[in-house]
């Protein structure tokens, strides 16, 4: 970062000789790294914040007093949160699970299944839960479950959360499939796989990092959520962003600053895990 | 070219049948609901009672005096107003802030792109209420703010931060701001190094290098992030909720309430449709530009 904020305008050189480096300085606008520092301290900041005082001594959200992990300590005793993690992990792991198995394929089709009528369409419906703004879907499904009489509590959220997420696995998962080259998929059918064998054998482990990212990022899309869960969920189906907004709206402690921590820690281990993968099998083909 | 790894059009359908199947059932035939709801009679205990009514658009605009007459109520185009505002202003300032950075990452060696880009992203994965929920400590009256002008002897009494349209701005800015970045990200890191170079020895200065090559080059980016920051930022509902304190509602806000507390659903139905009448043109007018190559191929 430092290298980054404090790097100075390369002076032209007067005999026409350029560094190595000269081609990234050319492009340098005087205040942009300035402005960009200014954007990561504003992006993390808040955040940061947050969990500092998750740790304070005192009653006070604001106000610091002195190291103490009692929050952590009244968060762990809660009997509330810890049902409402339950229920958070429960949603979680069965609504990522469903949603990666059904992109999975749907990318496996897009991708190997060549061109055809309504493939836009296809695409157009598998990405419709990023286009259509969240409130709209949540409401949507609020009516569509009670048109039908379906009242399954946790069931309702689940179902709800895998159609919401299929896109955020999709896309990873899509995305590797696009990037790896057909000349190992094209070995094994000449080495007389058949197709399933091809699936089996090749496809499927060079395509495993993606949907490894793709089944994070749905957990963690899935662990976020709050406007859909808050309505369609019933009174026992409380899940952690909306307990944290009923208490939000009781008044703020630093209770919510520690379980918001514990809730932004789980993001943070999934997002770099996701991005590691990913990176990593940049290397492989 | 023959692909051999080509599924056949029967494995293709079967395939896709799944996931296609799942967003039908849950989630479009859902939403073809909407509009039907909003054509029904309100049950005061919630949901709908199967009677047509148009009273929902009726009461988008109108409200009964006392005498029982229609009289036009302008409470609810104003929210809608104050939604595309907010909703501007978020985008203008995402942009502000936005294009400086992606600018900066694309001209980064490639190693530290990538890691630049995941700082960019990691707040997009974290809990969108909790990221607000930081902008309440720093905002409200015994924030951080108003305590260090206290300390410092500034102002005697708290200004007011929290409960503010600038609050709910900031909120929104906060959201959506990697949405902006990574888009211009994409289109300007694919600019030819030795235009910027050539720009770099034809104008010399760096201001028009800027405006006569970056910024054309970096337009299609900046469209996309635009649609990408405007889109949810108006239908948003965390924001309004937390930092604008109901006071200041936006449409979002104001549906949630018809499914909740209000209990008029055909009414939240149609102010909903709204809603999605106006991310559809904007989306339309993306995908116009699209189709006339203006775009960013992703």
């Amino acid at each position: 970062m430092s290298e980054l904020a404090g790097n100075p305008i390369s002076p032209p050189t007067p005999k026409g000789i350029r560094k190595p480096k000269a081609a990234f300085s050319v492009g340098r606008i005087p205040g942009f790294a300035a402005a960009t520092l200014a954007f990561f301290l504003f992006l993390y900041a808040p955040i940061l914040l947050l969990v500092v005082f998750s740790f304070n001594g005192s009653n006070s959200a604001t106000i610091w007093s002195h190291f103490s992990l009692d929050w952590y300590a009244k968060v762990a005793a809660n009997s509330d949160i810890q049902r409402a993690t339950l229920n958070t992990l429960i949603v979680a792991g069965i609504a990522s699970v469903l949603a990666t198995a059904l992109a999975t394929l749907a990318a496996l089709a897009m991708a190997r299944g060549g061109r055809f009528r309504g493939s836009q369409i296809a695409l157009g419906t598998l990405l419709l839960p990023l286009i259509v703004p969240e409130i709209v879907i949540a409401i949507a499904m609020l009516i569509f479950f009670t048109a039908v009489g379906m009242n399954l509590g946790l069931g309702n959220i689940i179902v709800a959360h895998t159609v919401f997420c299929i896109p955020f696995a999709y896309l990873p998962i899509r995305a590797r499939l696009d990037s790896l080259s057909p000349v190992y998929e094209e070995a094994a059918q000449d080495l007389y796989a058949d197709g399933w064998r091809t699936f089996r054998h090749v496809t499927f482990p060079l395509l495993a990092p993606g949907i490894l990212s793709g089944l994070m990022l749905a957990f963690i899309t899935s662990v976020d959520d709050f406007i859909i869960s808050l309505m369609v969920g019933s009174a026992g189906s409380t899940t952690l962003p909306i307990y944290i907004y009923s208490l939000i709206r009781i008044g703020i402690t630093p209770q919510i600053n520690a379980i918001s921590t514990l809730v932004l820690l789980i993001s943070f281990i999934f997002v770099s895990l996701s991005w590691l993968i990913a990176r990593r099998s940049e290397k492989t083909p | 070219m023959t692909d051999p790894a080509r599924l056949s059009p029967r494995a293709r359908h079967t395939a896709l049948a799944p996931a296609l199947l799942a967003i039908g059932v849950f989630l479009v035939l859902p939403l073809l609901l909407v509009p039907v709801a909003s054509f029904m009679e309100a049950n005061p205990w919630g949901g709908v009672r199967p009677a047509f009514s148009v009273d929902a658009y009726i009461q988008v605009l109108f409200e009964e005096d006392f005498t029982g007459e229609l009289v036009f109520n302008d409470a609810y185009p104003r929210i809608v107003l104050r939604s595309i505002l907010l909703a501007a202003v978020t985008t203008l300032l995402c942009l502000l802030a936005g294009f400086p950075v992606a600018y900066v990452i694309a001209m980064q060696p490639k190693a530290r792109q990538g890691i630049l880009l995941l700082l960019v992203t990691v707040p997009f994965w974290t809990n969108l209420l909790i990221r607000t929920y930081s902008w309440i400590m720093i905002l409200r009256d015994e924030g951080l703010i108003n305590n260090s002008l206290e300390a410092v002897g500034i102002i005697d009494t708290p200004l007011r931060l929290l409960y503010t349209n600038g609050a709910i701005a900031i909120g929104l800015v906060y959201t959506f701001l990697p949405f902006m970045v990574l888009p211009i990200y994409a289109a300007i890191e694919r600019i030819d190094r030795s235009l910027i170079e050539a720009a770099h020895d034809l104008y010399a200065n760096r201001r028009a290098m800027l405006r006569r090559v970056v910024l054309p080059l970096a337009k299609p980016g900046i469209a996309a992030g635009a649609v990408l920051v405007f889109v949810p930022a108006l239908g948003s509902f965390v924001a309004p909720a937390l930092l604008g304190g109901g006071k200041h509602l936006m449409i979002g806000s104001l549906v949630q309430a018809q499914f909740g507390a209000s209990r008029n659903w055909p009414f939240g139905a149609a102010i909903s449709l709204i809603l999605l009448a106006a991310v559809l043109a904007v989306l339309l007018w993306q995908a116009r530009r699209q189709s006339r190559g203006e775009g960013l191929q992703l």
